[in-house]
């Protein structure tokens, strides 16, 4: 078991008197750290009260890439809105358009097909192993481990390229529809994430071998930035850093949606909460991750890819040539958008940090009147300063790399 | 999640310890959900949170809507989670919009000691709503500039209102 560092007490030392009971014997400096700063993984701004090397006081300041999404999501019709919310968290943001669609199909009562909750699942976990690709390869660039960021880049470029294939983008997909997805995938998808999912599991030892044994990074990693699991809790904070101080708390099993609970996985835990667990939980996630999306693919039901209710769902292109009707609803929802019933509804999924929850209030209009995004980052970061205060300053920079903020997240 | 029959009984055991708190209840697309007064948020949340049965110990979100032109106007939802038993359950509390003549900001007590979690979720309700939470150690505004005027998630915040500063503006601007 890893304790806890023991921090030595600066008194005493820079030249002031050393029998360290007067206030005078310690001086504390606050400096700041961001907004633009490498290891802030974004532009997040700390306040940091330091003694010597040691944190006494920390003060995230945030809000330097707000851009008022929620707002925005409000002057325009459901099916615009899907783009923007996507933006925020944008490593993940396959997660936002299914935690947004999710929230109007079940506003509206939309059944999706079988084969887009298979599709969706897939899409949705290979984001989440892009995700914690970028999360590994920038927080082990942090503690000192450079060639990580290539190995695990040249990864998430084989997952940007199924997306490529798939939906014809690298990022910001628009992939997933209210009612389904917006395309089928194409022939030899199948195989190319078969091969992906294949290798994955292969790839991750690599990781493993080049970290888990490292010196330099174990010394970092193990017994810092610990937080008991009641206080995390009591701090909201969800996803791989409640599992790794020993929480099996995922809301992939908790709540069944999507193609979840036909399908078999882990919840991988920690025990002791710190950062080197946080590191072990997400790494054997992606693990999980490839098993779901090779079950997903073994099971991968034909059937229509998107529902077919005029009402919301846009006709095949091939219709409008032929019949009015379909030209008709095409002409509604292009211009107006559907309108869905006064209402309001909070939807809630797994993201790759944490409960990602979308609040949808609807009025009756073609225009949601209220979105509201519980990010699961922003949440997470009131845990940062229990998370470092007491430690040293280049352990709460170990510990902002494993906490993994996405400040498009944060800010919105 | 609690049926509708089983937010009737929540309503009814917490009339018991605090008459006239549940003002109404809503069973809306298999989502429950309790209408607080908002002057009792503070005793209902903590029933649910303590008393033997609920365990509603887990504040998943906590965000603020605007129902214009209804009145109350403003609802302050509390999506609550039992993790035991894997159930959400939503407190509103609708607050009244004071007179434009009053310049005062709706207000309602902070559940901080209750949950920490609605630190950071209370401070972004203020910024964006100007939802006055009594109590809460450093309601400042978050993601807006400190010196932001105006509570833009409003309904009847206009959009578009805000210049933009370019180097040809500049000095009209400042």
């Amino acid at each position: 078991m890893a304790e806890a560092r023991d921090v030595p007490s600066l008194s005493g030392q820079y030249g002031h008197s050393s029998d360290g009971t007067s206030g005078e014997a310690t001086e504390v400096m606050t400096i700041n750290i961001g907004p633009h700063h490498p290891a802030t993984h974004g532009v997040l701004r700390l306040v940091v009260d330091l003694e010597g090397e040691v944190v006494r006081d920390l003060r995230p300041v945030v809000g330097y890439v707000h851009t008022g999404i929620e707002k925005s999501c409000e002057q325009h019709s459901y099916w615009k809105v899907i783009p923007f919310v996507e933006r925020m968290d944008y490593v993940s943001y396959f997660f936002q358009m299914e935690a947004f669609c999710g929230a109007v199909e079940r506003l509206v009562g939309l059944e999706i097909p079988p084969r887009a909750r298979y599709l969706r699942t897939i899409f949705l976990e290979l984001c989440r192993i892009h995700s914690h690709l970028v999360w590994l390869g920038t927080t082990a660039l942090d503690l000192g481990a450079v060639s990580m960021l290539w190995y695990c880049f040249r990864e998430r470029d084989r997952i940007l390229d199924l997306f490529e294939m798939a939906t014809g983008q690298r990022m910001h997909t628009r992939y997933f529809q209210v009612g389904g997805v917006i395309e089928d995938v194409p022939p030899g998808f199948e195989t190319k994430a078969r091969e992906f999912v294949a290798e994955m599991p292969v790839r991750v030892k690599q990781y493993q071998a080049l970290l888990d044994r490292n010196e330099v990074f174990l010394s970092r990693t193990k017994g810092t930035g610990i937080v008991p699991r009641e206080r995390l809790l009591e701090l909201g904070v969800t996803g791989p850093l409640l599992r790794a101080a020993g929480e099996p708390w995922d809301l992939r099993k908790a709540f069944e949606y999507l193609a979840y609970p036909e399908l078999d996985f882990k919840i991988p835990v920690g025990t002791v909460g710190d950062n080197y667990d946080r590191y072990r939980v997400r790494v054997a996630e992606m693990v999980e991750s490839t098993r779901i999306v090779e079950q997903a693919l073994d099971a991968l039901p034909e059937g229509p890819h998107i529902a077919d209710d005029r009402k919301y769902v846009l006709p095949p292109r091939s219709e409008l040539s032929t019949s009015m009707e379909s030209l008709i609803h095409h002409f509604k929802l292009v211009t107006e958008g559907y309108r869905v019933e006064p209402g309001e509804l909070y939807y809630s999924i797994e993201s790759p940090r944490g409960e990602l929850g979308c609040f949808v209030l609807a009025d009756g209009s073609s225009k949601p009147a209220r979105v509201h995004f519980r990010d699961a980052s922003f949440v997470n970061l009131q845990a940062f300063r229990e998370m470092s205060v007491g430690g040293y300053v280049a352990d709460m920079i170990a510990s902002l790399g494993m906490l993994d903020p996405i400040l498009g997240g944060v800010d919105r | 999640m609690p049926d509708a029959p089983g937010l009737e009984l929540i309503r009814g055991e917490i009339e018991q310890d605090h008459p006239g708190a549940v003002l109404d209840t809503s069973f809306d697309r298999e989502q429950p959900a309790l209408m607080v007064d908002p002057a009792q948020i503070l005793s209902v949340l903590s029933w649910l949170r303590d008393a033997p049965g609920q365990g509603y110990g887990f504040l998943s979100s906590l965000h603020v809507a605007d129902y214009l032109p209804s009145r109350p106007r403003f609802g302050v939802h509390y999506e609550l989670l039992n993790r035991e038993r894997v159930e959400r359950l939503r407190v509103k509390a609708m607050l009244e919009d004071p007179l434009p003549a009053d310049r005062q900001l709706p207000e309602i007590d902070s559940c901080v000691d209750l949950f920490p979690t609605a630190e950071f979720q209370e401070r972004e309700a203020y910024d964006f709503f100007g939802i006055v939470f009594r109590g809460h150690p450093d309601l400042t505004r978050i993601l807006l500039p400190d010196d932001y005027v105006g509570w833009p998630l409003r309904r009847d915040f206009p959009v578009g209102g805000e210049p933009v500063t370019f180097t040809h503006n500049e000095r009209r601007y400042g």
